[in-house]
């Protein structure tokens, strides 16, 4: 194709990409770099019956018209990124000098907000994906000997959980373990414990995000692993049993490793979901308990009454570094492969 | 599997899979058909602390209505709440969104995939990046431009964003549908004197509609389903549903309301139900096209 041809077939979709997904990544790379105003004070005579007192108040008409001037705010470089909120490098460092040990140190920083959603997110990813990938394994092998009716039953069963916007997917599993819900009072009395709610604990919440997690990413890997196990070639699967292999021993020799690349895909695909969760938190209101770097930057900007626009940009510049590094085995082999295709 | 194999299947295994099957089964629809069912019911059945069974019959919703069925969380949600305005919005937003993306990503697509250039491999593996990033991270640099020039709050706004946001994934899956299609087709036509758009308008339109549908189911679920876009770039009134239901928990669990919640939640999800119903073969294609090719 002409490159003319191709820039103008091009031209509208590389437009949308360059004005609302490039250039905001610029904004928000120069937003990072900005902090809020402060609140211009002014001192003010409170007169009572007795005396006067002076007391500092906020003057809103000039922190507006300061907002208006300067709409991004103060700059402040790379401030932001090294603050308590973020990499909080000072605050590693005390906790690095004055703690014994390694554990005492972890501790320390899970306390620090960017650390702790960083940790949830990597424990969320390690307990879910080996689920995800084992369940949908399973499963895909015990519907694929399904009789051929029920099998497109199956997989419209299968796929609802992953369909389901997950908001309201995360809803529908909230209301079942609230306290006075199915689920939640059923535990209720098998542990005895009236006062037993998954909210409340830590570890609870946790599990439950868990639970989510594994409930709403397993009919990928199933619909993955079923597609997958449509292209295992028979006759390897029939030699294998000739030479005496068991049931057992085919799926463990012949077809699991027809599996292995698939099973890099779906983990791949499991890391750069984990990495956008949201959903689940605000919906299990989990977020005293478990947070991810994308509800740290949506509470910037819808939390409380001011939005941190420094604060967001900075979180969302360290999520997209973090996804840029994930990316690069995926975009060095796609490059070979480009490259070989050519040659 | 073989038949031969089959055969050799011992009755134990049989019960094993299927009990699996039947397992996996009851939990992937388990929650839907709770909800659903229980959407019907008054507060103190669904979230009953004396015994689970209530839900199933209606004990104190007979008690309260008179019958074991009861439309109130429906039109608490629809009539009071007014989540019809917000099912409108999400019909307008859904609609432009899946319209647009897929005429910009069928262009983008086809150029895409007949173009052996340098650059076109570097557009592609721009959109795989792009494709990764939380859009959160996005959304947070749209807003102060959005509320400087004014346009925050806008449904028209929002779905420009959703198309773009869209714009990497409708590439990535309608270039590799076009690469399935003979290069032999619109070359030929061009041999017979079509310039290249003729030749895409006349050969390669009406042979792209299956790669186009199943392209347009997933932007149309990306565009329903999305939280992170429309809860932080809409302002309250143009509210679609996913955002407007999340707000619901906010105000109403104080006043008892929590069955309008559960209501307009069922609501929402039915669209996807039948979505998934007729369109089943399409989005496993869909979803396995990017696997299966590694």
């Amino acid at each position: 194709m002409k490159h003319r041809t191709f820039f103008w077939f091009i031209l509208p979709s590389l437009a949308a990409m360059i004005f609302f997904i490039a250039l905001p990544i610029v904004s928000v790379a120069v937003q990072s770099l900005f902090v809020e105003h402060e609140q211009i004070m002014v001192e003010v005579e409170n007169c009572g019956p007795f005396n006067c007192e002076t007391v500092l108040q906020v003057d809103n008409e000039a922190t507006a018209a300061l907002q208006e001037e300067a709409p991004l705010g103060r700059f402040n470089g790379l401030g932001t990124y090294t603050n308590r909120k973020h990499l909080a490098l000072k605050e590693v460092g005390v906790a690095w000098d004055e703690t014994e040990t390694f554990g005492a140190f972890l501790s320390e920083l899970i306390n620090l907000p960017f650390y702790k959603a960083l940790f949830f997110t990597l424990t969320y990813t390690a307990i879910v994906t080996p689920f995800v990938i084992t369940l949908g394994l399973g499963v895909a092998l015990a519907v694929n000997t399904l009789p051929q009716l029920l099998k497109g039953p199956t997989i419209f069963v299968s796929l609802l959980p992953m369909i389901v916007t997950p908001l309201i997917g995360a809803l529908i599993l909230f209301w079942m373990v609230d306290a006075d819900g199915i689920i939640g009072a059923t535990l209720q009395k098998i542990f005895n414990d009236p006062n037993l709610s998954m909210k409340a604990s830590t570890p609870l919440t946790w599990i439950m995000l868990i639970v989510y997690g594994i409930w709403s990413s397993t009919p990928f890997s199933f619909i993955v692993f079923y597609a997958g196990l449509q292209t295992v070639p028979k006759e390897t699967l029939e030699a294998a049993e000739i030479d005496g292999a068991s049931r057992w021993q085919a799926i463990r020799y012949v077809v699991v490793p027809y599996m292995m690349p698939l099973v890099v895909f779906i983990t791949l695909m499991q890391l750069m979901d984990n990495f956008r969760m949201l959903e689940p938190i605000v919906a299990f209101s989990a977020s005293a308990k478990a947070t991810s770097l994308s509800w740290l930057i949506f509470n910037d900007l819808r939390g409380g009454d001011v939005q941190l626009f420094g604060s967001a940009g900075a979180t969302s510049i360290l999520t997209i570094l973090g996804v840029a590094i994930l990316l690069t085995p995926v975009l060095i082999r796609t490059w070979r492969d480009f490259n070989r295709k050519r040659a | 599997m073989s038949s031969s194999a089959a055969a050799r299947r011992s009755k134990g295994l049989i019960w094993l899979t299927a009990s699996f099957v039947v397992l996996w089964i009851f939990i992937a629809a388990g929650p839907f058909l709770w909800t659903v069912w229980g959407s019907f019911k008054v507060q103190p059945d669904f979230f009953s602390k004396a015994d689970w069974r209530n839900a199933l019959y209606g004990v104190m919703t007979t008690a309260e209505t008179g019958s074991a069925f009861t439309g109130g969380g429906y039109f608490g949600a629809w009539v009071e709440q007014e989540f019809w305005r917000n099912t409108i919005n999400t019909g307008i937003v859904v609609f432009f969104t899946v319209v647009i993306s897929l005429t910009l990503g069928t262009l983008g697509g086809y150029a895409l995939a007949r173009s052996g250039f340098r650059y076109a491999f570097w557009l592609l593996m721009a959109g795989l990046v792009f494709r990764a990033m939380p859009h959160i991270t996005l959304v947070s640099g749209f807003l102060l431009p959005f509320f400087e020039w004014n346009v925050w709050g806008k449904l028209s706004t929002t779905i420009i964003v959703l198309v773009a946001i869209n714009q990497p994934f409708t590439l990535w899956m309608l270039h590799s549908f076009f690469l399935n299609i003979p290069k032999d087709m619109d070359e030929s036509a061009m041999v017979d004197g079509c310039t290249r758009f003729q030749a895409f308008r006349y050969v390669i339109i009406p042979v792209m509609w299956p790669g186009v549908i199943t392209t347009g189911l997933f932007s149309f679920l990306l565009a329903y389903n999305d939280f992170a876009v429309t809860a932080v770039l809409l302002s309250s009134e143009n509210q679609t549903m996913v955002p407007r239901i999340a707000s619901f928990l906010g105000t109403v669990r104080e006043t008892g309301d929590v069955m309008f919640a559960v209501a307009a939640a069922v609501s929402a999800m039915v669209p996807l139900f039948f979505l998934v119903l007729f369109f089943q073969r399409q989005i496993v294609s869909g979803l396995t096209a990017g696997a299966v090719k590694g």
